[in-house]
């Protein structure tokens, strides 16, 4: 590691600067040189104010994005046609719920807490990703999500596995891992109804219908729209733009709608030679911009649950706090319970 | 040696694991805390994987899940109650993982067919017992306003722990000895909670042993309702 050895002695003499700026703009150039050398970024080290900013609102919204994103297959917990199926999607709401804490987790080490990041859920201020204010209206919806909905979440995140900042590039590994399990699953639970009775078959074709386009849209706006990108891109804490990552999403997606047996919504979908690419038809952005404004099928209904749990399940986390204040002294008290963390910091 | 599994004994050992878990995967998304969305999650799914074992050795488990009647359940009472506030549905879990530690530890230590998942399901069944007591002393021992949440939980379900104690035919453990241990467990645990013992009969609105023999509480016909409907709605449909 000559580089990093480089950038410690770089550092050790900004250390030794004593006018602020001067010392400053040799941090950052350390900080530059690391990036683009493509070394991991550590809580401890010295990071741009916009750097530490922009990972705080992604991460955040990434594990945002994990607990709203429980409530519509949750919907299909009590419903689930079969125990496999039951055992599988109790299983999957039980790793999103993971997923959220590892990445509370990684947003902590820049500084923030738990509390205040979801404080900002639950009041607007942050947001999570636009596909979870689509409504789960039959039970091959649960498919569907797993299948498309977890399939971009995964072209969307696997380049996030080298993200510059390392807690976040780590929790996505292990979160990759797991989404694209997921992912398999609703394949196959797809593949299952598309192969079943007609009813099923059709059930299965008409999830795929409403879930296509809302989930070409969690690639975001198009890229000469998307005001994070550049600046992102140059932090590596992306790594494609959007419409890269969209058009790879299709190009995947394609064969396997193919051989499920489905078709796609898209009279304009087409293999085009000289692009190697599909060509596809025109997202509707003025839906995605309606749902990300808060006027979605069901925003209104997400975030009310959500803050409705964490309200009714306030006297529960001020009881294990009380708990631990009374218990903690000398001792150490017990640390083998669940749900201190979350309520000590309250 | 072949053994002859006993159809009734599965299906009430089953059905109590099925329907709690049914009750717990109610709390999706639901929770006080993140780390309870997953503990809940996951007792359930233990649950469910107990399940799953007993009634395929009653028969196939989707046709017994999602085709019986409510008449032909066979779980306890105490499973089937709404799981109400947080204090209820750990009660709750206290009671029931209490007894379900008691019962598999002897079963795991026996010859019957029942053996070989009570060795596996024992160990399951101590992290859930575990995590109930330690909620209960948080519960108990926490706020005044958790203090009586707790304590109006734990006399709300007591009514419905004396049916656990009635032998099921086909499983062959010391039941008095059961009631004698459970009482000792539960007891110190609340205790220690602050909480004291609830002083009501331990029979239900039916006679003891209601669950056992089909005859069951208003809401489970409702829950039974929403977890058949999609399954009966497709007649012979694979999933």
């Amino acid at each position: 590691m000559a580089t990093a050895s480089a950038h410690h002695t770089a550092r050790a003499q900004a250390d030794e600067t004593a006018d602020e700026a001067a010392r400053t703009a040799a941090y950052e150039a350390v900080f530059d040189a690391a990036v683009a050398a493509d070394e991991r970024i550590e809580p401890r080290d010295w990071m741009p104010d916009a750097y530490r900013s922009t990972l705080v609102r992604q991460i955040a919204q990434h594990a945002h994005s994990e607990i709203i994103g429980m409530q519509p297959e949750a919907n299909w917990i009590t419903r689930a046609p079969s125990l496999r199926r039951k055992a599988i999607l109790m299983a999957k709401v039980q790793d999103e719920a993971g997923h959220g804490l590892y990445l509370y987790s990684a947003a902590e080490t820049l500084g923030v807490g738990r509390d205040e990041l979801l404080d900002k859920l639950h009041s607007g201020r942050q947001k999570y990703s636009s596909i979870f204010n689509y409504p789960t209206l039959t039970w091959a919806d649960v498919g569907a999500i797993g299948w498309l909905v977890d399939g971009a979440a995964i072209t969307n995140q696997v380049p996030l596995c080298r993200c510059s900042y390392g807690p976040y590039a780590r929790a996505m590994v292990r979160v990759c891992k797991e989404e694209s399990f997921h992912q398999r699953q609703g394949y196959e639970l797809l593949l299952a109804l598309s192969q079943g009775t007609p009813e099923q078959h059709a059930m299965a074709q008409d999830a795929v219908d409403r879930w296509w386009w809302p989930s070409l849209m969690m690639f975001g706006p198009p890229d000469d729209e998307s005001s994070h990108s550049a600046q992102s891109m140059v932090w590596k804490i992306k790594r494609h733009s959007n419409d890269e990552l969209r058009q790879r999403f299709v190009d995947i997606a394609v064969p396997q709608a193919e051989s499920l047996g489905l078709t796609l919504p898209d009279p304009d979908l087409v293999w085009n030679e000289e692009r190697g690419h599909h060509d596809f038809g025109a997202i509707d952005w003025t839906e995605f911009w309606e749902v990300l404004k808060g006027n979605g099928p069901c925003n209104e209904q997400r975030i009310t649950q959500r803050r409705r749990a964490h309200e009714e399940g306030a006297w529960v986390r001020e009881a294990a706090a009380a708990y631990a204040d009374k218990h903690t002294s000398g001792t150490g008290g017990s640390a083998s319970t669940t749900g201190e963390t979350g309520a000590t910091r309250a | 040696m072949t053994l002859t599994v006993n159809t009734a004994a599965a299906l009430a050992l089953g059905d109590d694991a099925l329907v709690l878990s049914h009750r717990l995967g109610e709390w999706a998304g639901h929770a006080p805390v993140l780390e309870e969305e997953v503990a809940l999650a996951n007792i359930a799914l233990d649950l469910l994987g107990q399940a799953r074992v007993l009634l395929s050795m009653a028969g196939d488990e989707d046709e017994l899940a999602y085709l019986r009647e409510e008449r032909a359940f066979r779980n306890l009472q105490l499973v089937e109650q709404p799981g109400g506030d947080f204090a209820h549905t750990i009660a709750r879990q206290l009671y029931f993982s209490t007894y379900q530690r008691l019962l598999y530890t002897q079963l795991a230590a026996g010859e019957s067919e029942f053996a070989p998942l009570a060795a596996k399901a024992v160990k399951e069944v101590a992290y859930h017992q575990d995590h109930a007591e330690q909620w209960t002393l948080r519960l108990g021992d926490g706020t005044d306003a958790s203090h009586d949440r707790m304590s109006r939980a734990c006399e709300a379900l007591w009514r419905f722990t004396g049916e656990m104690f009635q032998p099921v035919e086909g499983v062959d453990i010391d039941w008095e000895g059961m009631r004698a241990a459970w009482l000792e467990s539960v007891g110190a645990t609340l205790l220690r909670a602050t909480l004291s013992v609830p002083e009501g009969p331990q029979s239900g609105a039916w006679t003891a042993g209601a669950g056992r023999q089909g005859l069951h509480t208003e809401s489970f016909g409702r829950m039974l309702a929403e977890m058949q409907h999609l399954h009966r709605s497709h007649p012979g449909a694979s999933w």
